[in-house]
């Protein structure tokens, strides 16, 4: 009953092309006119209006700006959320204080409630402060990730202590000791959730689609969607064009970090 | 070596604070950000009207949401996608997860990285990237569809097969990073019990549901549990893909609750449609949990 080896990898090839067959269309559909896109047969092949559906694109979006709000955004709200994980993870894997567990364990616990819970709240207190259409409006709710810290617990506990007390034997104060020690040593798991954070951050959807209010303030994918939606006068092209801006710098990071990627999006499930 | 006791004392005192001040910002946003929220949310499912005119009105909110039938479409239609896609995917995956860790496959290293690449992409992209290949006219979709002599669908117009899509879409997305998820969890099984199954002859099958599933057990569990709070939370797809169309056959809890909260601006009843989400979604995790993690002993 042995299942010989070359049927079984040309069905793994033709799973393989399913799932990169939209990246191949997407990108070859950006380059074609609206005429080329809905031709029947679908032309498969790159067609000649790159540059027009870049144009068409920045005129409707203003491109520039939109890809600066998605990356300031996802910029800061990494590094952020990278910092408050850090130091909380590390809080929780070298130290023993009162209140320890059921700290963390309220912490992790709002990992199953539902972001949707707290979209009305949000919206309310972003009012007030008066953040509406702000980035910070979008980046301060994504700083504090549960899953984060627990990442960060469990790469931490593995940490021998005579590593930090040498440190501290040295003289160092405990943020020197994080910066020195901690920090290079876990440079592939911080590499791991940035790029998890990342990714989720770049991708964000609901929230930002609430938040940011003024089509000048947009990130990448509530600009996309809003194209989209636009029934009357819309440029097929300029949408494809812009989804394929949305993705492939996203698909070449992965190419290029995949080790990291996939370690950063799977870390929570093999260490459950 | 003897410090002054009062030195000491004091060292001693600002060690011991050291941790706090590490949480510190993970404590303020959370609770500023996360735990706030999520108490407000439950006081404003209490009340009606917005602003100034907001009043408390008790349970008011849940009556009308348990007698509201477009409630209880999208609830059923997120059910169904739910009991559909989840199994059809994390079936899909554990095979893909088996044929690229088969001992007779080459090229192990191209397979987990294409089948891995959708995950990578946003909800949003996913989500107009087949608007088109879906199109009933020129879609790609229905072109392959044609090739093989089958008739055009028409994937978005129709509330059966616009369900269809959900799932496809979904399934595109997802199922690679669950595969590599298995994959990484199939790597954890000793070789040797697999031997040892062999040597008392059972069969693939025999080998895959006595071996493989039992020490799969834990990844299985958080992948049903994740892919289910996923879809029950589910909105990208169908907001860009239908908006809840066609006649509300893609409808998601989520969709609803967005549009009473932000396109009705009805902030109590989508916070009160939040709170029976959350709700479902604790319950049915606890349920997966005890039916799947129940007999974990062996």
């Amino acid at each position: 009953m042995k299942i010989k080896g070359l049927p079984l990898t040309l069905v793994l090839a033709a799973i393989t092309g399913l799932c990169i067959g939209p990246f191949y269309w997407l990108v070859t559909m950006a380059t074609q006119n609206s005429t080329e896109i809905f031709s029947w047969p679908p032309k498969l092949l790159p067609g000649g209006a790159f540059w027009d559906n870049l144009t068409t694109l920045d005129n409707k979006i203003g491109l520039a700006r939109i890809l600066g709000n998605s990356l300031a955004i996802s910029t800061v709200q990494t590094l952020g959320a990278l910092l408050v994980s850090l130091l909380a993870g590390y809080a929780f894997a070298k130290f023993s204080f009162r209140g320890r567990t059921v700290i963390f364990v309220i912490l992790l616990s709002t990992m199953v409630v539902p972001d949707q819970v707290m979209l009305v709240p949000l919206f309310e207190m972003m009012m007030k402060f008066g953040l509406m259409d702000n980035y910070a409006s979008v980046i301060l709710p994504g700083l504090c990730v549960p899953f984060g810290i627990f990442l960060m617990r469990q790469a931490l506990g593995s940490l021998p202590n005579e590593l930090l007390d040498a440190a501290r034997m040295d003289g160092a104060g405990e943020l020197r000791v994080l910066w020195s020690i901690v920090v290079p040593v876990m440079r592939p798991v911080l590499a791991a959730l940035s790029v998890f954070l990342f990714l989720g951050s770049w991708n964000q959807f609901v929230w930002p689609l609430i938040a940011l209010r003024s089509p000048a303030m947009e990130t990448l994918p509530v600009a996309l969607a809003s194209l989209h939606g636009m029934q009357a006068n819309t440029d097929y092209g300029a949408i494809l064009m812009g989804t394929a801006v949305s993705t492939v710098p996203m698909m070449i990071l992965f190419l290029v970090l995949q080790k990291q990627f996939i370690s950063g999006l799977l870390a929570g499930a093999t260490k459950g | 070596m003897a410090a002054s006791p009062p030195r000491a004392r004091k060292k001693h005192i600002r060690a011991s604070m050291v941790p706090y001040l590490l949480l510190l910002p993970a404590l303020a946003l959370f609770a500023v950000f996360k735990a706030y929220p999520v108490v407000a949310s439950f006081w404003i499912s209490l009340t009606t009207g917005s602003g100034a005119l907001r009043h408390f009105t008790g349970f008011s909110n849940y009556q009308r949401l348990v007698n509201d039938p477009l409630f209880w479409t999208s609830l059923q239609n997120t059910g169904i996608i739910l009991v559909i896609q989840v199994p059809i995917m994390l079936g899909l995956a554990i095979l893909l997860a088996l044929g690229i860790n088969s001992i007779h496959v080459r090229l192990k290293a191209i397979w987990r990285l294409g089948v891995f690449m959708p995950s990578v992409t946003g909800l949003v992209a996913t989500g107009i990237i087949f608007s088109f290949l879906l199109n009933k006219d020129q879609g790609a979709l229905n072109w392959l569809l044609s090739l093989m002599g089958l008739p055009a669908v028409d994937w978005l117009g129709d509330p059966s097969w616009a369900r269809v899509a959900i799932v496809l879409v979904l399934t595109w997305h997802y199922t690679g990073y669950y595969a590599v998820i298995y994959l990484a969890g199939l790597q954890g099984v000793p070789k040797e019990l697999y031997e040892a199954a062999m040597v008392d002859g059972a069969g693939a099958i025999r080998r895959f549901t006595s071996v493989t599933i039992p020490h799969l057990r834990p990844i299985l569990l958080f992948t049903v549990v994740l892919s289910t709070i996923g879809t029950l939370q589910l909105f990208d797809e169908p907001y860009v893909l239908t908006r809840g169309g066609p006649d509300n056959a893609t409808m998601t809890v989520s969709m609803y609750l967005y549009n009473n909260g932000f396109s009705y601006f009805d902030s109590g009843y989508a916070s009160a449609i939040a709170y029976a989400l959350t709700l479902i979604v604790v319950v049915l995790g606890a349920i997966q949990m005890k039916f799947m993690g129940g007999n974990n002993e062996d």
